[in-house]
């Protein structure tokens, strides 16, 4: 049989259809993978055991006529996911043993659909960072590597883990998160789809909370088409999630493939930054090529709030994460060290368990909000933030979409932004803007730079407008036939 | 603005957060260089704009005031730090 993992999750789903193999088979094919690649940090906790126990179920449903959506699919899990009865850290030492009674909607929203969990995925501690190496875990280490290089680069973050075991082939398709890009920059960094939907598509039920006016789940996987199934099965709405919309999920994968003519593509000029490589503008203009010669009409747009997005996103997150993270005091769950009294006991456990940025947006948020700066940093924020949605607001009146890179450099080594907080908040600087907008957001594989890295293009779309993304983004895919994949090193 | 050593101590009393002496001032230099950062949010005019609090347009929907779940200590006692009989063992906290 020719290497199962080599499959799309399409045709995955496809040969197990047709009985070409079983779940079983398709699943061990994975296990085996993750294996090998231990050298690669993607996983912080596997679980053959439990996915082939799947995978036999998900077999004997086939065998009876049962099968769901994604019946027999091995998929990897970003650990900010609870997943009932089996551990989920969010990268962190202060709930490095947490085991949830419970499991999020997201992934009960997989299994429903007969989908095979293969373990939880590395990531950075809380989903606070953009290259992995918050996580209490280590670093996830980039399959891809600069051609004739041997330097460990960057997955990207903070869904680096679930970017590297699709990169390399250890799971068909994985969940993912973006808070201000956690999903779409690992994606570009690694040559894999992400989307991140519109805020209240996935509930966030279940989900360790970073932001949570600004988180949003959201799949990674090979091609647009497989992100579509994905977001198709992960998405729906959640009484328990009081902002989860009250809408039908569509069929995402029936807008893969269909035309783009006539759609009109906004190209923001702001998000032409001083110091992007020639590399990444090149790219850039070869994308808008692309969809103009698939039929798009490319219309200039003004995004004038851009530059602020970084710093207003700097002040919201840290706020709502320093309200949200209040809740690991050691005494429910997670990591205790007794101290003197409660007081202490309060302080030592948190300054043990948590890693020095979380510990660092901790101290930010509780600065904003504190008495007599409350006005000066954080409603000033919430302002800026109605100031960029409004951006959008009227770029819509001229455009059905937007096209634009979506990090502002390839894949960086390991070590090389970690000195420099302000400097590693910059990659997000394109992508950050959506998730204040609460829009929706895909970063598709467009070309490699001159290293032989991968490179990513970002399209923007109108609020609950996935299922156009989903058009454009295989409009993109298929002119850009991307077809390169890491050398395998490990 | 800036972030002295005294405004870090402050902010680290109240995130309950121990914060090691001899890292005090470095943190200081840390945050002040994010602050100062941000500070460019003071050039955007926001006059009469309204705070943006939610990215979701739709009213907070309501429900009924019941339990859904419930009566299973275990589970909610399940990852304790401490436990005793059904409850959390926590420090002292009247005197």
């Amino acid at each position: 049989m020719s290497d199962l993992t080599n499959l799309t999750l399409k045709t995955a789903l496809d040969g197990l259809s047709a009985k070409a193999f079983s779940s079983v088979e398709l699943t061990r094919a994975h296990v085996e993978a993750i294996e090998a690649a231990r050298a690669l940090n993607a996983f912080v906790l596997e679980t053959p055991d439990k996915a082939l126990e799947m995978a036999r179920a998900s077999d004997a449903r086939r065998a009876a006529g049962t099968a769901g959506s994604l019946d027999g699919a091995p998929l990897g899990i970003k650990d900010l996911f609870c997943t009932k009865g089996v551990r989920a850290t969010a990268g962190s030492k202060i709930i490095g043993e947490f085991v949830p009674p419970y499991e999020s909607t997201v992934t009960a929203n997989l299994w429903r659909d007969g989908a095979v969990m293969l373990g939880k995925l590395n990531m950075d501690e809380f989903a606070m960072g953009s290259s992995n190496e918050t996580s209490a875990w280590g670093p996830v280490i980039n399959p891809w590597r600069k051609a004739g290089g041997n330097a460990q680069l960057t997955p990207g973050g903070s869904s680096g883990g679930s970017a590297a075991a699709v990169a390399a082939q250890l799971c068909l398709g994985a969940t993912a998160t973006d808070t201000g890009g956690s999903i779409r920059q690992p994606a570009a960094f690694t040559g894999t789809v992400g989307i991140k939907p519109t805020y209240g598509r996935c509930s966030r039920w279940g989900v360790v909370a970073f932001a949570s006016s600004l988180d949003q789940a959201g799949p990674m996987a090979r091609t647009v088409e497989d992100a579509a199934i994905l977001l198709t099965s992960m998405a729906g709405h959640d009484p328990k999630d009081s902002t989860s919309l009250p809408i039908e999920t569509p069929d995402f994968a029936a807008f893969v493939g269909k035309s783009v003519k006539g759609l009109r593509i906004g190209v923001p000029r702001e998000y032409r930054v001083d110091g992007m490589p020639a590399e990444i503008d090149a790219l850039w203009e070869q994308g808008i090529a692309w969809l103009k010669d698939a039929g798009c009409e490319i219309v200039e747009v003004s995004l004038p709030h851009t530059k602020y997005a970084l710093p207003a996103y700097y002040i919201v997150a840290p706020a709502e994460a320093s309200s949200n993270l209040a809740r690991y005091d050691g005494m429910r769950y997670g990591l205790r060290v007794e101290g003197q009294n409660l007081t202490d006991t309060y302080e030592k456990s948190r300054a043990a368990g948590f890693g020095a940025e979380v510990r660092r947006r901790i101290l930010i948020g509780t600065y904003v909000l504190s008495a007599g700066y409350y006005d000066a940093y954080y409603l000033k924020a919430l302002k800026v933030r109605r100031r960029i949605a409004d951006d959008f607001d009227r770029a819509w009146e001229t455009c059905d979409a937007l096209l634009t890179p979506t990090a502002p450099s390839a894949a960086f080594q390991l070590g090389e932004n970690s000195d420099d907080p302000v400097a590693m908040y910059l990659n997000d600087i394109f992508t950050v803007t959506v998730n204040l907008a609460g829009l929706p957001g895909m970063s598709v594989p467009a070309g490699l730079d001159a290293a032989g890295l991968p490179l990513g293009l970002q399209l923007i779309g109108r609020a609950l407008d996935e299922g156009t993304l989903f058009s454009l983004g295989g409009a993109l895919e298929k002119a850009a036939n991307f077809q390169a994949k890491p050398t395998k090193w490990w | 603005m800036t972030i002295d050593a005294a405004t870090v101590r402050k902010v680290a009393r109240l995130a309950r957060l121990a914060q090691p002496e001899e890292t005090v001032e470095q943190l200081a230099r840390e945050l002040n260089g994010i602050m100062a950062w941000i500070e460019q949010l003071s050039e955007v005019d926001t006059d009469g704009v309204e705070p943006m609090t939610s990215a979701v347009h739709t009213p907070l929907p309501m429900r009924e005031d019941v339990v859904t779940e419930g009566g299973d200590p275990d589970v909610v006692l399940s990852n304790a730090p401490r436990r005793s009989g059904d409850f959390f063992v926590v420090p002292k906290v009247v005197e």
